[in-house]
């Protein structure tokens, strides 16, 4: 290669002898900045290696001079935005939860809050939209069983439903009609001809609706609207909690249910969460839609709460 | 090719190269003429458009040209960009970019002699050269004397002005980026955000280096436009060129005397290297450091005028006209070198870029809906039996005041809306909300249809209040679809 170096006539700058289809490169000299810069690269590439973590060794890198590391810097950005939300975590806090519906901007970030903690600690059962399953209640929706208030839902959080060794969780058992022989089967086939007639499914059953008034009554009201104390669900509405299809509840599986009741369980987050989890979680289900006022002497006893206005879902 | 006997090269080639400095004699023409206008106009433009102020009334900021990062705005005299609408932006630098191609198959490298940031403070710095230590011979002679106190004095003066151009330089870029009369109070005051500083110092750093020092050396070495230039350049464009058929062979006035008919028309008074800003002997031919800034032009007619010999030896030209001129054709005016198709084609793309963004821009509407259907869970059920979606909702008022906007659904029949901050109760077809000014309003819609409704189309609408002496005002839909059990 070498000896086809050749002057070229109209540069007079020497080639540097190769050559492709014709083409030649010119041999022009480097000029000298571009050599101390690529010195000065040099020079910041060790520098860069002493200070920052940058030789590998059998287990980890070498780890610098300065002491950085990408999980520390994470740490110091976490803790500057913590500290950013420190305020508003202690507003929350102090906030009692009947009033946070009155601040607007409080509200919005226990709503964000309560999203984040709800995708951790409830989603296994309610679904990442909320919307629940067959046994697992819809948070969404205006059914609810022990009460939609904000308070409410917050208590239930704390205490959860049917959980052992709380004291004051939300506690009913629906009694095993069919299996502790309490009803015949034919009489569990006319209570569930009645009930579906409430909601139109079916027509009216006069010796379901007097077996439903002796045994049913009790809990689920005479018309079978049902009672928050007991978290015994309304009937006669479109929402059935232990259906297989949403919204759709055969006589089979109503005449299962009595015979057999399926009891759900919930936990209690109270000491599992801290008290602002708990609230911002109540803040969260509480503004999916189906979320209700605080009831009328509540609001009227607590200080702050004028300007809620009362509506009971009818 | 490749023939051995070419190979006469005694001393082996040099790996690297010191830079050459350059001392660019003063010179009066037209085209240092046009050169110190240009410089005027942009620098001018640069300086001083931060500072200028346009009245938006009490929800916009004042000033007229004004990159709002920090809440995504760019303003323009009267033209106010949102971030979705930004393709106005990008219009604007395809624009720039065609037409660079378009002067470049025009007027060959004009951006490169005349508008170019780094030729306009290049230009700058070695002003500020000729004023502290004088013109060409007086810097060569100081470039050469030893160091002593008179040299370090004219060193020390002369790079603190490069500084405090510098630093000018560096300051009125951030001017851009927030209102220049608060942000020269806070930099001054150690209030301004740090990325203001820092720009300002790597900015400064730049000019300081790249106009100071690097100057020419940035075009030859580290630019890529006259590399793309050259490809972009053909027998057609104009370019500054030395007419060697008839400089050469090149002798003095003296010996064109004494052998007449024997000499070309250049007498070797190398003014046309002396005033070259880059350095560069033009009469070797067009080169990539040759940025056609035309101050040989001016030197040679100078030159050939007071030898009483014809103007424009060299010259803007193109190959072609030279080709012709050589063959004995006369002289062509370069205007006509403009029109050709390359130019033609180049302008009418660039051309229809622009009317296209001005319809545009004259049609676009400050009112915007968009509407994005909650996918989980995708309906709901409510204990009436009836369905709900819900909606993310967002309605941008575009203006720089609070407009009220009205929001509409329609395609399914009783179906009804509200919000999570109002009670189903008040549920119904329309709603109202003021919208602030130069905002994005979200909403959160619940919708709710009559029981046993299924998938359907829906649609959104919004009107704004109309602005005064309007009939109607802006308006704007979106469609989206509702879901129903069993779909």
């Amino acid at each position: 290669m070498a000896e086809n170096k050749r002057i070229d006539d109209a540069t007079g700058v020497e080639t540097v002898g190769h050559e492709w289809d014709g083409i030649e490169e010119l041999n022009n000299p480097l000029p000298r900045w571009w050599v101390w810069s690529f010195y000065a690269c040099i020079a910041f590439a060790i520098g860069y290696m002493i200070v920052y973590p940058a030789i590998p060794m059998v287990h980890s890198a070498t780890s610098g001079l300065w002491g950085w590391s990408s999980r520390g810097q994470l740490a110091d950005e976490v803790k500057v935005g913590d500290a950013k939300r420190d305020e508003q975590i202690a507003g929350l806090a102090a906030m009692p939860i009947e009033q946070l519906p009155g601040d607007p901007k409080l509200l919005a970030a226990a709503v964000a809050g309560g999203r984040a903690a709800f995708k951790v600690n409830c989603v296994q059962c309610h679904g990442s939209g909320a919307a629940g399953g067959n046994g697992y209640p819809n948070l969404n929706d205006d059914d609810w069983l022990w009460g939609g208030d904000i308070k409410t839902i917050e208590t239930t959080l704390q205490h959860g439903i049917r959980q052992p060794g709380d004291d004051a969780t939300r506690m009913s058992i629906m009694p095993s009609f069919g299996r502790d022989g309490i009803l015949t089967q034919p009489q569990i086939g006319a209570i569930a001809d009645h009930v579906l007639s409430l909601s139109g499914k079916a027509k009216d059953n006069p010796q379901g609706a007097a077996l439903f008034e002796a045994n049913c009554a009790v809990c689920h009201g005479a018309d079978g609207k049902g009672m928050r104390d007991f978290g015994a669900p309304n009937l006669s509405d479109a929402i059935w909690l232990h259906a297989k299809t949403p919204g759709v509840m055969s006589k089979d599986e109503l005449v299962q249910f009595i015979s057999d009741p399926k009891m759900g369980v919930m936990p209690a987050w109270q000491g599992r969460l801290s008290p602002l989890t708990i609230k911002m979680l109540a803040a969260y289900v509480h503004s999916l839609g189906g979320g209700e006022a605080m009831a009328q002497p509540a609001a009227a006893s607590s200080a702050g709460g004028a300007e809620e206005t009362p509506s009971e879902q009818p | 090719m490749n023939s051995h006997s070419d190979v006469k090269s005694p001393a082996p080639a040099k790996l690297y190269a010191k830079r050459e400095p350059v001392f660019n004699r003063r010179i009066d023409g037209p085209f240092r003429r046009f050169k110190w206008a240009v410089m005027i106009l942009t620098l001018g433009i640069y300086y001083v458009t931060p500072w200028l102020r346009w009245d938006r009334g009490p929800y916009a900021p004042n000033q007229a040209v004004l990159v709002d990062l920090a809440n995504r705005r760019f303003y323009m005299f009267g033209i106010e960009i949102w971030p979705q609408e930004f393709y106005f932006v990008a219009g604007l630098l395809i624009m720039a970019g065609i037409g660079l191609f378009l002067v470049t198959s025009a007027v060959g490298r004009a951006w490169c002699g005349y508008s170019c940031p780094q030729t306009v403070w290049t230009d700058l710095f070695q002003h500020v050269d000729r004023l502290i230590d004088g013109d060409r011979n007086a810097r060569q002679r100081l470039y050469n004397a030893p160091w002593g106190p008179g040299k370090i004095a004219r060193r020390a003066l002369k790079y603190a002005i490069y500084l405090v151009i510098s630093f000018w330089t560096g300051g009125a870029w951030i001017m851009y980026f927030a209102d220049a009369p608060t942000l020269v109070r806070e930099f001054w005051a150690g209030d301004a955000a740090p990325v203001a500083y820092a720009t300002v110092a790597v900015l400064t750093a730049t000019t300081f280096v790249l106009g100071g020092f690097m100057r020419e050396q940035v075009c030859i070495y580290m630019c890529p436009w006259p590399r793309i230039q050259t490809a972009m350049l053909d027998e057609k464009s104009l370019i500054v060129t030395y007419k060697d058929w008839r400089g050469e062979p090149r002798g003095s006035v003296k010996k064109a005397e004494k052998n007449p008919g024997q000499f070309g028309d250049c007498i070797d008074c190398t003014q046309c290297v002396q005033v070259c800003p880059t350095g560069y002997d033009i009469r070797k031919g067009p080169d990539i450091a040759c940025i056609t800034c035309g101050l040989c032009i001016d030197a040679c007619d100078k030159v050939m005028k007071d030898i009483g010999r014809p103007r424009g030896l060299i010259d803007y030209a193109t190959l072609e006209d030279c080709e012709r001129e050589k063959a004995g054709a006369p002289a062509r005016s370069p205007m006509k070198a403009l029109l050709h198709p390359r130019t033609i084609v180049y302008f009418v793309i660039w051309g229809g870029i622009g009317v296209a963004l001005l319809f545009l821009l004259g049609n676009r509407s400050h009112t915007d809906i968009s509407v994005a259907p909650d996918r989980n869970p995708p309906f709901m059920l409510m204990s009436d039996g009836s369905v709900r979606n819900a909606y993310t909702v967002k309605l941008r008022n575009m203006e720089s005041r609070p407009r009220e906007m009205r929001v509409t659904i329609a395609g399914i029949p009783g179906a009804k809306m509200w919000t999570d901050d109002m009670d189903r109760a008040a549920a119904a077809e329309t709603l109202v909300r003021e919208v602030p000014a130069d905002q994005t309003l979200p909403l959160r819609i619940y919708v709710v249809a009559p029981a046993g409704t299924h998938g359907k189309d829906l649609s959104f609408a919004v009107k704004a209040a109309p602005i005064e002496g309007q009939a109607e005002g802006e308006s704007d839909k979106a469609d989206t679809t509702f879901t129903g059990p069993g779909d």
